[in-house]
């Protein structure tokens, strides 16, 4: 028996190893945002609706921290997040919208039907703005601090508990 | 009554497949020389397997054809208004049937090989035979116990959930059974390399024995890859043929195992020489099979091919796996230094030049081996990495430049020992070819480096491999002979295509409203409307694009850009246009505003890409060449087979003439 014959045994049981650890662990498919702490890039975007303004850059470096809320009316868990967003509203958390390939239309019906905490909305048409924030799906929510540098990224609905730890993040941006 | 037959058959399959196995054990412990009477059974225990294991598949085929809706997999992947013939692609659409697929040809693999394979020694035809049916014992449980197809519903469906509409494509119904079949054969390959191992008959009859079923896996496995890169770059639309994505990767590294076995147990077949690396690659090339198999269905590894996946049944197959590749790796370990050392050779010769092509396509396979399991790797330690051409291209250059100079040389050398002095016009011939296509690319513009190598090596090495044929009377050459020089010729067509594609591919990506126009390469593209169309089950934005070259009646062109609605899917349907040069591929995007004159304007992106079809009319060469080589062989053997025959023939006419006379040792010996 020579030894050199039993390293193809040996890497096969390292890789069997791996795999057999890897088959044990929770599969995680959120994609995280390498965008964080990073400013904002430079956008500008039309208004979403009629009552509320659009959004650019400026907007979000007015020295106040923010909630950046990346959602669609045509997105399901968004209406599971709107009460969540409206209770964030009410703690004084002032939240921006960037809806995704929407129309205006079908924006101010989901606003009437499920509330609106937004104070500005912008239109992202061809999800540009979303793809340079590193955001991958709708719904996702950005804490944006005073100077527009991401804080902290939030992937997939917002569920009442995730409330406080919004509030805490807002906290720590400077709020 | 139907997936009751179907699934009996599965049931008595697995307990013949036991028999097989024990049966074909129990033999070896006959003392050498005698038979055991237990070899009886294991042969026609394959036979009969396999008659089984495709009683099965035809029974799940005709659920599906009959669209049976009691049947929970018929119900979950069917719908009775699908088109007749996807009706029937659909059985192995899905992971059950194509696991049954993959279990019937398995079986129908191993009882052709029990039923038509009589030159091995009995014994080591029992421990391969016993292999076999070990093998298919851990496909057949896997199946009954975690995935049976036969599966019925307490109340029958009233209508089936259907299949994704990607996969109502004849391009995507073919390419998997396509490369099943090569996967599986590489099973066979596997069984008589352990086989002989442990009978310890590794030599050049049992070299011959293989060599089809390794040369029939390639063939099939080397269709399917070529299949499947063209189906990507026509159905996905990013332009590209080739993405490194982890389910490719799958495919491609049986293919290299395969190839290099291919050449190393031809070297066996011929030279007794390269005895203990051919058990290796016949080992390390099934092993690559599974390995692929277990990639793909347990999800471990994210890919852009999104399967059902099921970490259950991941745990099964890499139970299976560390089964089958543990065990078979701990017998090599074990029992390779009793293989006796082959013939020598010398670096220059036609052995040394497949070692190292075998070396290169060796750490080629590592390559891609590391990087797709990189990514794995990295994730134990919680840091996601994505591995891609950065990567693969230049880590793969490394040893396939070498690997193609090697090969438009290797051929021309003698076995055994020579002298590259002998074939040096020949190799200035090839080196002043290389170097003249890099002046000429150098001349006509600023390339990047790999492609205009590959474009010089392309020119090479399509010389190269006619040069075999040079002083031969063409009606007189094998027909193996030629199998290998259009198979090398293909590579070069494949390579040409790809330099081509790399080098000089041009692309536009512009926002164009009506009645715009664009130019690339010569071609003037002229967007004429964008109109929504609907099909079955989607709606879409279709382009419609005029193009024409150097004047002359415009083509029309109409990518678009759907949305299937069940499941909720985007997909970008591209138009290409072929010409004897080159493709034009157009895909429509989203709108992007509007012009200044208040037009709608749309994301257009066009690629010219020069030659980039030979990349798989080489694929389709290199196929065909395989074919040839097979016919070759099967000719040869028969003719080798007939002869002996007649040999025997007559030596037992003389026997008995001898004995009836009297005096046979009188009689003449008749020439032979």
């Amino acid at each position: 028996m020579r030894p050199a014959y039993f390293i193809p045994l040996a890497l096969f049981v390292a890789f069997a190893a791996l795999a057999g650890f890897m088959l044990t662990q929770p599969k995680d498919q959120f994609v995280e945002s390498q965008m964080v702490g990073e400013p904002l890039p430079e956008f500008a975007l039309r208004a979403a609706t009629d009552n509320r303004p659009g959004v650019s850059i400026k907007d979000l470096r007015d020295g106040k921290p923010k909630l950046l809320n990346i959602w669609a009316s045509w997105c399901v868990p968004c209406i599971a997040e709107a009460p969540h967003l409206e209770t964030l509203q009410a703690r004084g958390v002032e939240i921006v919208g960037v809806a995704i390939r929407d129309n205006p239309q079908n924006v101010a019906a989901f606003l009437a039907k499920h509330g609106n905490p937004y104070s500005r909305i912008g239109a992202d048409d061809i999800s540009a703005i979303q793809l340079e924030l590193g955001s991958s799906g709708v719904p996702e929510t950005f804490v944006i601090d005073g100077q527009g540098i991401i804080r902290h990224q939030h992937i997939g609905d917002i569920r009442e508990r995730d409330v406080p730890m919004l509030l805490q993040k807002l906290a720590e941006a400077g709020a | 009554m139907i997936a009751e037959i179907g699934h009996a058959a599965l049931w008595l399959a697995a307990a013949l497949a036991v028999l097989q196995m024990v049966s074909g054990a129990l033999a070896l412990q006959a003392p050498e020389g005698q038979v055991s009477p237990f070899a009886l059974y294991a042969r026609p225990a394959a036979v009969v397997q396999a008659l089984l294991a495709v009683l099965a598949f035809t029974m799940l085929l005709y659920a599906f054809a009959i669209t049976d809706l009691s049947v929970k997999l018929v119900a979950t992947n069917s719908h009775s208004m699908k088109p007749f013939l996807y009706k029937l692609t659909g059985t192995w659409g899905n992971h059950e049937g194509s696991m049954l697929l993959w279990v019937a040809v398995l079986a129908l693999s191993g009882g052709l090989l029990a039923y038509a394979e009589r030159r091995l020694p009995e014994r080591t035809m029992s421990a391969t035979l016993a292999v076999q049916g070990f093998v298919a014992i851990g496909f057949y449980a896997f199946l009954l116990i975690s995935s049976n197809p036969f599966e019925r519903l307490p109340v029958p469906a009233l209508e089936g959930v259907g299949l994704n509409p990607l996969l109502q494509d004849i391009g995507l119904a073919v390419h998997p059974p396509t490369l099943y079949v090569g996967y599986v054969g590489l099973s066979v390959a596997f069984s008589l390399a352990m086989g002989a191992l442990i009978t310890r008959q590794v030599n050049p009859n049992f070299a011959k024995v293989m060599r089809p079923w390794v040369l029939g896996a390639w063939v099939f496995l080397t269709l399917g890859i070529t299949a499947g890169s063209y189906w990507a770059y026509y159905e996905l639309g990013w332009g590209g043929w080739w993405f490194w994505d982890p389910v490719e990767n799958a495919s491609l590294m049986p293919w290299l195992a395969a190839t290099a076995l291919m050449h190393s147990v031809s070297v066996l077949a011929a030279r007794d020489a390269l005895r203990t690396w051919t058990i290796m690659l016949g080992v390390v090339a099934f092993s690559m099979s599974m390995l692929g198999t277990f990639l793909v269905r347990s999800g471990v590894l994210t890919s852009v091919h999104a399967f059902a996946v099921d970490p259950e049944r991941g745990t099964l197959l890499l139970f299976l796996l560390a089964l089958y590749i543990g065990g078979s790796l701990t017998i090599f370990a074990m029992r390779a230094g009793s293989i006796a050392e082959g013939k020598r050779f010398t670096a220059t010769s036609r052995e040394g030049a497949l070692v190292f092509n075998n070396v290169m396509l060796s750490a080629i396979l590592a390559i891609v081996l590391l990087g797709t399991l990189y990514p794995l790797l990295t994730e134990a330690f919680d840091v996601r990495v994505s591995v891609g051409p950065p990567y693969f291209n230049p880590a793969g250059a490394v040893f396939a430049i070498p690997m193609f100079i090697v090969m438009a040389v290797g051929p021309l050398l003698r076995w055994k020992d020579d002298k590259l002095a002998r074939v040096q016009p020949l190799l200035a011939v090839l080196g002043a070819i290389a170097l003249v296509v890099i002046a000429l690319v150098v001349f006509l513009g600023d390339y990047p480096l790999l492609p205009v190598l590959g474009l010089a090596l392309a020119g090479a090495l399509g010389v190269a491999a006619f040069m075999p044929l040079r002083g031969r009377k063409l009606n007189r050459v094998p027909t193996a002979v030629w199998g290998m020089v259009l198979a090398h010729f293909g590579v070069a067509v494949s390579l040409f295509g790809m330099a081509c594609e790399g080098a000089f591919t041009q692309e536009k990506l512009a926002a164009v409203s009506a009645g715009g126009t664009e130019e690339i390469a010569g071609w003037t593209i002229q967007l004429e409307s964008v109109d929504p169309v609907s099909g079955p089950n989607w709606t879409a934005l279709e382009a419609r694009l005029a193009v024409n070259r150097g004047g002359g009646e415009p083509i029309i062109l109409t990518p678009q850009a759907r949305n299937f609605w069940a499941p909720s899917q985007a997909t970008s349907e591209s138009a290409l246009l072929t010409r004897w040069d080159g493709q034009l591929y157009a895909v429509i995007g989203d709108a992007a505003g509007v012009d200044p004159s208040g037009e709608q304007r749309w994301q257009l992106r066009v690629w010219w890409k020069p030659f980039v079809t030979f990349i798989w009319y080489g694929g389709v060469l290199i196929a065909f060449g395989g074919v040839l080589a097979i016919v070759g062989r099967l000719q040869v053997d028969l003719k080798r087979r007939t002869a002996t025959r007649i040999g025997d023939q007559r030596r037992t006419d003389q026997a008995k003439l001898g004995e009836e006379s009297g005096e046979g040792q009188a009689l003449p010996e008749p020439a032979e």
